[in-house]
């Protein structure tokens, strides 16, 4: 396994005591495999992603276990983080607009990190970067390398970012919402550029989005987040096609099908996400589910292993096959 | 950048004509009559207007804004009314006392702000950062005239480690410069206040843009992200309020100039103000305004050097 999380906790500390945003997180990831974290915004998805890079923000207490490449991350000396950041792992962020340094030549953000973990001198690594931009299919990279991050588009910035995060050849991206402030052409062709990384390098993915389709479309596994818990994991094709939970279910049905009768409302979810400190003891989809029953506004759902690779976080797990929500499904 | 310097550099002229075009009309129109100042107000009004017509007092405003710039230009300014010596040195030897106290005064108020501010933003929330704010407090409700007099006091009349007042000029640099010490200090300390609060808001903005992260997700280390990604970002706010303090510096250290007898420009600017001594003035401030808009143009493009955005609105 390149990557084993496992009961990976994120607390806040604040003035009010620490509130856990996320927690249980337990996956892995193979050498070359794509993964699809998939949730709502505040469902804890990029603070996994962060705690992954060891980049929580200062006030935040990571517990559990990273193990990447066989070393364990939690607790990591930061000297030896920072020789992983941008060489092993990599991250690739959602606004490129704002991600890329305004006042740095494109070329220049590229090759920092060839200088830090390559060694090379300056001149050595922004030409290095006009052939990693050139390889992200940027047109005119020379030119691309000498702009600033405004005088491109935003397609062009976001190839700029997956430039920057290949460079050393990383065994493992993190794509945070790598598409969401592109054009939907754009982010398909930014999403085709990514895989064809992926094909041509072996590098794993792990994919952070709040769109089913995105994630249905170029992961291989699933996981989906609810208030800081995984809700239900499995292989993409499977958890989409049978959904094992209560919300993602809710989830699938509220996207927009092809081929639905013209003037058909989609179906919302009703509620909003729990604020950390409303948890309660049970569910904490709890007060949004049409399966709920008693046990689930007392006890914490269980994780209901289904297969090796296939769990799901629920009470009615078990019952969901023969379930049907609301009418209509 | 060569095109945004043209643009501000014809920015640059225009604003000159329009502040000579001012600092003339306000001169104009103040009441008080020169040649009256100058004779005394037992003086007939016969000599008052033979002397007027030989200053050129009676001519039409045009001619005399006319004769006054075709003179700056030549490097004549004319004689002082009070003195009657050349404007020129006169306002020149002012000059060599304000200009380095000013420049002393603000490289120590720049050094001591980016140092504190730079620290405390790096330190938002914890103790150093609340030091750094709280003597920043006590700085900005000093003024400077206290300040200068609490120097002289243990500086100059306790450790007499420097001298209490007076300016040997510049004959004699390292005693001139030692006579500039503790008024640039009196200066410096109020506005490093002022410029470590503007540092420290600048770069803690810096540091909570996304562009930071995506710094230290590529191994940037934290130290390095603060001074290489953070502080560039953080400039342009900084330069620009720099620009204001050291043009405030220039002309408006007239309290500090009087409290250590420094022959400055504001010193120079006072006395000539009560001595009704109008040409002086007229050329002095009409030099404050050029110094204003030439600091204005440097920082302009010291941003735009900083700022590939700031030189692309030109293009």
């Amino acid at each position: 396994m390149l990557l084993e999380v496992s009961n990976l906790a994120v607390d806040l500390m604040g003035t009010a005591g620490a509130q856990r945003i996320v927690s249980g997180g337990t996956f892995a990831l193979d050498e070359g495999e794509s993964l699809g974290v998939v949730g709502e915004s505040g469902s804890g998805k990029t603070m996994t992603a962060l705690a992954l890079m060891g980049l929580t923000p200062e006030n935040a207490r990571v517990s559990g276990s990273i193990r990447f490449e066989g070393r364990e991350l939690t607790g990591l000396r930061e000297e030896a983080m920072l020789a992983l950041r941008g060489d092993r792992i990599a991250m690739i962020f959602q606004e490129p607009m704002t991600a890329l340094n305004p006042l740095h030549r494109v070329g220049a953000q590229v090759a920092e990190p060839l200088v830090l973990h390559r060694g090379m001198t300056r001149e050595a690594a922004f030409d290095r970067a006009v052939q990693l931009l050139d390889h992200v299919r940027l047109a005119d990279p020379e030119r691309a390398a000498r702009a600033y991050p405004f005088a491109l588009s935003g397609g062009e910035r976001q190839r700029a970012m997956i430039a920057m995060a290949i460079g050393c050849s990383p065994r493992l991206v993190i794509a945070d919402e790598p598409t969401t402030a592109l054009d939907v052409t754009v982010q398909a062709r930014i999403l085709a550029l990514i895989d064809g990384l992926r094909a041509e390098s072996g590098m794993a993915l792990m994919l952070v989005s709040h769109d089913l389709a995105v994630v249905a479309g170029h992961c291989d596994r699933v996981i989906v987040m609810y208030a800081g818990l995984i809700m239900e994991s499995g292989p993409v094709e499977v958890v989409l096609r049978e959904p094992k939970n209560p919300y993602t279910r809710a989830l699938l049905e509220a996207r927009p099908q092809p081929g639905a009768s013209r003037g058909r409302r989609l179906r919302t979810i009703p509620g909003s996400p729990p604020i950390h400190h409303e948890i309660g003891a049970g569910c904490p989809f709890a007060g949004r589910c049409d399966l709920t029953i008693d046990i689930c506004r007392t006890t914490p759902p269980p994780e209901v292993r289904f297969s090796a690779d296939r769990l799901s976080r629920c009470h009615r797990a078990r019952e969901m096959g023969s379930l049907n929500m609301r009418t209509g499904a | 950048m060569v095109l945004y310097a043209l643009q501000r550099l014809a920015v640059l002229a225009a604003t000159l004509v329009a502040a000579s075009l001012i600092v003339f009309a306000v001169m104009s129109i103040l009441p008080g009559n020169a040649a009256q100042t100058m004779l005394g107000s037992t003086a007939t009004p016969e000599a008052v207007a033979a002397l007027a017509h030989k200053l050129g007092l009676d001519q039409p405003a045009p001619v005399r804004y006319a004769h006054w710039i075709g003179g700056a230009l030549r490097g004549d300014f004319g004689l002082s009314y009070a003195y009657g010596s050349p404007i020129g040195p006169l306002i020149a030897s002012s000059l060599a006392v304000s200009a380095p106290l000013a420049i002393m005064a603000m490289a120590l108020a720049a050094g001591i702000a980016l140092a504190a501010g730079v620290y405390a933003a790096d330190r938002r929330g914890r103790t150093g950062d609340a030091i750094v704010m709280g003597a920043s407090q006590i700085g900005l409700a000093v003024p400077n005239f206290w300040l200068a007099i609490l120097l002289v006091i243990v500086f100059a009349v306790s450790l007499r480690l420097a001298p209490a007042g007076g300016f040997p000029g510049w004959g004699e640099p390292m005693r001139a410069l030692g006579a500039l010490i503790l008024p640039a200090v009196a200066l410096g300390v109020v506005q490093a206040a002022v410029l470590t609060r503007v540092t420290r808001s600048a770069v803690l903005e810096a540091l909570n843009e996304d562009f930071m992260r995506t710094a230290r997700a590529k191994g940037v280390s934290r130290r390095s992200a603060l001074w290489r990604h953070a502080l560039p970002n953080a400039l342009v706010p900084i330069l620009t309020i720099m620009g204001l303090q050291f043009a405030n510096l220039i002309a408006g250290a007239i309290v500090v100039e009087n409290v250590f007898v420094l022959p400055g420009l504001g010193r120079l600017m006072l006395q000539s103000i009560s001595n009704r001594d109008t040409l002086v003035v007229e050329n002095g401030v009409m030099l404050t305004a050029i110094i204003v808009i030439a600091l204005n143009f440097v920082v302009d493009l010291a941003c735009a050097a900083i700022d590939p955005r700031l030189r692309g609105l030109a293009a």
